[in-house]
């Protein structure tokens, strides 16, 4: 199953075991959605649940926030992080807050949904990464779907649960194939070691873990060390419990994010491995991300802003043996 | 409009402006802080209004004290929420700006200008989706007519048709800016007639507020789609207790005070009601008790808890069904 399908599986199953679910967003109707995300939905469901938009980010999110509080459960379709921008109000000053302000009497049970980040040639203006933004707001669950099976069960998981929830894609993965296993019962917030290992742990989310996932041959020949690779799939709340059992084990941290590096999340990662973590550190943690420069449209230049498995295999060995690993 | 109605609406007016005057005393006082927007002037738009579309879903904007009381919120719980006590609607956690309660289908104390017009579109969808025909009224001031979720949402609802009652409170001002130097024309109702039907009221006489707002609830109620209505007011004090409102003449401010609601509401009821002075006095005393015992109340409630803090980020208990 195709990744853009678990999607589409998820928002289907939960849109028949529950009338109250709707879809909104640009294109998601008779369209299909920008990224074939909704597709055939409005066959099934009608144009009632499957609500074509305008191209009026700010208001996509806001009609889901007021359609929450009135007892629907929405799930809005943003076409790109960039985009998203234009509904930040209604993310952090309404879908994040209204809970809280309202000591608990008004409850959300909203997703919102977007791809981010660099896909090939989009530009500054489609190819960011936000997730630093969004979990430096309290009252949001930030998921990130790297994994065609846990996209399927976190998506499903978020549009029945009744908090809000912000639903991260990558524009690379919707055709990324993986085994979907519907009678699974996942944790959505428990982070998913990829690969075990005990020298090294690198953490990742997203499309790096794929990266990832290509540099390793190399790095432990390299090294001749072993690397545990752990995808984080909740932003926040952090499953911080699978990163100490690793950190314990293997002595030393990598982060790996596609985000620019100043500002980035995964300096909160690296940020809590020196507060938490120091004395099972054998070696200073290493951040690799995005060159701090808008993404570039040339294709040469815009690989050189962002890890690629050659630079990620590159900057690990290189501090592997600076570190004496 | 009966008796009782009439009456009653002039009896939460007052109730209304004890309220928020007591509000200010408690301000320069330091007992309540933050910001503070009085309703005083504007009282017979917002009881009125909120009288008219008594079932339905409302949602409104930071100056919304009045409004809330008027829905049937407890005056002791409101001003309790002023004070930041645990005993407030919001427990202390919202403020003057952030009055919700949903078992009244009222929905804020919204403080982002225009913020709340999206929300109300979501919930007149939802309410159109689940069959409900009430319908949901929102309240913006002229100053949020310039934003781009107005337009947005304008927009939607006139293309989907909604049960949505835009409600423009137009006191002149946007903040302290003469609204017609931020707007191209005084009536904000102008923006909306490409895509509804609009009316205006004069939002200073309770009675036509009152009926304006049936009619429109009618309106929406038929399956018409939305329609905006424009209410004509003023606020006799700043845009909130940090305005002097030096931006305003004494002339002007006389001008909006000749033409006071309850003075009007209190003309009403003795020529077509035949009510006497000791019966409207009566009701001002049992106003002022209410407002005294909200306020006694309010200042002997508790402090939140310190744990209180963590409280309600999520939803800690709602299984995921």
């Amino acid at each position: 199953m195709l990744y853009r399908e678990a999607l589409n599986r998820a928002i289907d199953e939960a849109m028949s075991v529950d009338e109250t679910v709707v879809v909104l967003g640009e294109d998601v109707g008779l369209y299909g959605g920008s990224y074939r995300v909704t597709e055939g939905l409005v066959a099934k469901y009608g144009e009632e649940r499957l609500i074509d938009t305008p191209i009026a980010e700010l208001s996509i999110v806001g009609n889901a926030v007021g359609m929450a509080m009135a007892g629907l459960r929405p799930v809005a379709e943003i076409m790109t992080a960039n985009f998203a921008l234009l509904a930040f109000d209604q993310i952090i000053n309404h879908m994040a807050k209204y809970r809280y302000m309202s000591a608990g009497k008004i409850t959300l049970p909203m997703v919102v949904r977007f791809p981010q980040g660099v896909s090939r040639q989009l530009a500054a203006q489609h190819s960011e990464s936000y997730e630093q933004m969004l979990c430096a707001v309290p009252g949001l669950i930030v998921l990130a779907a790297g994994d065609v099976n846990y996209a399927y069960h976190a998506l499903k998981y978020a549009i029945l649960s009744d908090d809000p929830v912000v639903f991260i894609e990558h524009e690379l993965l919707y055709n990324k194939k993986g085994e979907v296993d519907p009678s699974e019962s996942l944790d959505p917030f428990k982070a998913r070691v990829v690969k075990e290992g005990k020298d090294v742990t690198i953490v990742s989310y997203l499309k790096m873990v794929d990266d990832v996932m290509e540099a390793v041959p190399e790095i432990e020949k390299k090294l001749g060390k072993s690397c545990e690779v752990i995808d984080l799939c909740s932003l926040n709340p952090v499953d911080f419990r699978t990163l100490e059992a690793s950190l314990k084990k293997t002595g030393a941290i990598v982060i790996v994010e596609e985000d620019h590096k100043t500002g980035s999340y995964g300096a909160q990662i690296v940020s809590w491995a020196a507060e938490e973590m120091f004395y099972s550190l054998d070696a200073a943690p290493l951040r690799i991300a995005a060159e701090d420069v808008p993404v570039p449209y040339n294709r040469t230049l815009e690989l050189a802003s962002i890890p690629t498995p050659g630079t990620i295999t590159e900057r690990i060995v290189e501090w592997g043996e600076k570190n004496g690993l | 409009m009966n008796k009782l109605l009439a009456e009653e609406i002039y009896y939460e007016m007052v109730l209304g402006r004890l309220f928020e005057l007591a509000a200010k005393e408690h301000y320069m006082a330091g007992d309540i802080a933050g910001f503070l927007h009085l309703d005083i002037g504007q009282e017979g738009f917002s009881v009125a209004a909120m009288k008219a579309f008594e079932k339905g879903d409302v949602f409104t904007t930071y100056r919304e004290h009045v409004m809330a009381i008027a829905r049937g919120m407890d005056p002791k719980a409101v001003m309790a929420e002023l004070f930041g006590k645990a005993t407030g609607v919001s427990r202390g956690r919202g403020g003057s700006m952030h009055l919700f309660d949903p078992s009244h289908f009222f929905y804020g104390g919204d403080a982002i200008v225009g913020g709340q017009i999206p929300n109300a579109v979501g919930c007149a969808y939802a309410r159109k989706y689940q069959g409900r025909d009430d319908g949901v009224m929102v309240i913006f001031g002229d100053g949020a007519t310039n934003g781009g979720a107005f337009f947005e949402s304008l927009n939607i609802a006139s293309t989907q048709k909604l049960p949505l009652l835009f409600v423009c409170e137009n006191n002149g001002y946007a903040i302290g800016t003469k609204i017609t130097r931020v707007a191209p024309f005084e009536k904000q109702a102008k923006k909306a007639e490409p895509y509804m039907v609009t009316m205006e009221v004069d939002g200073m006489d309770a009675i036509a507020v009152y009926e304006a707002v049936r009619e429109a609830q009618h309106l929406i109620q038929s399956g018409h789609g939305p329609v905006f209505l424009e209410a004509m007011t003023c606020r006799y004090e700043g845009h909130s207790m940090s305005d002097p409102a030096t931006y305003r003449s004494k002339e002007e401010l006389a001008i909006c005070k000749a033409k006071d609601p309850i003075e009007r509401m209190e003309k009403v009821l003795t020529t077509t009601y035949g009510m006497g002075t000791e019966q409207l006095e009566a009701l001002k005393a049992r106003a002022q008790q209410t407002v005294d015992d909200a306020v006694a109340f309010a200042d002997a409630s508790a402090e939140p808890e310190l744990k209180e803090l963590f409280e309600d980020i999520f939803c800690k208990g709602c299984a995921n069904v």
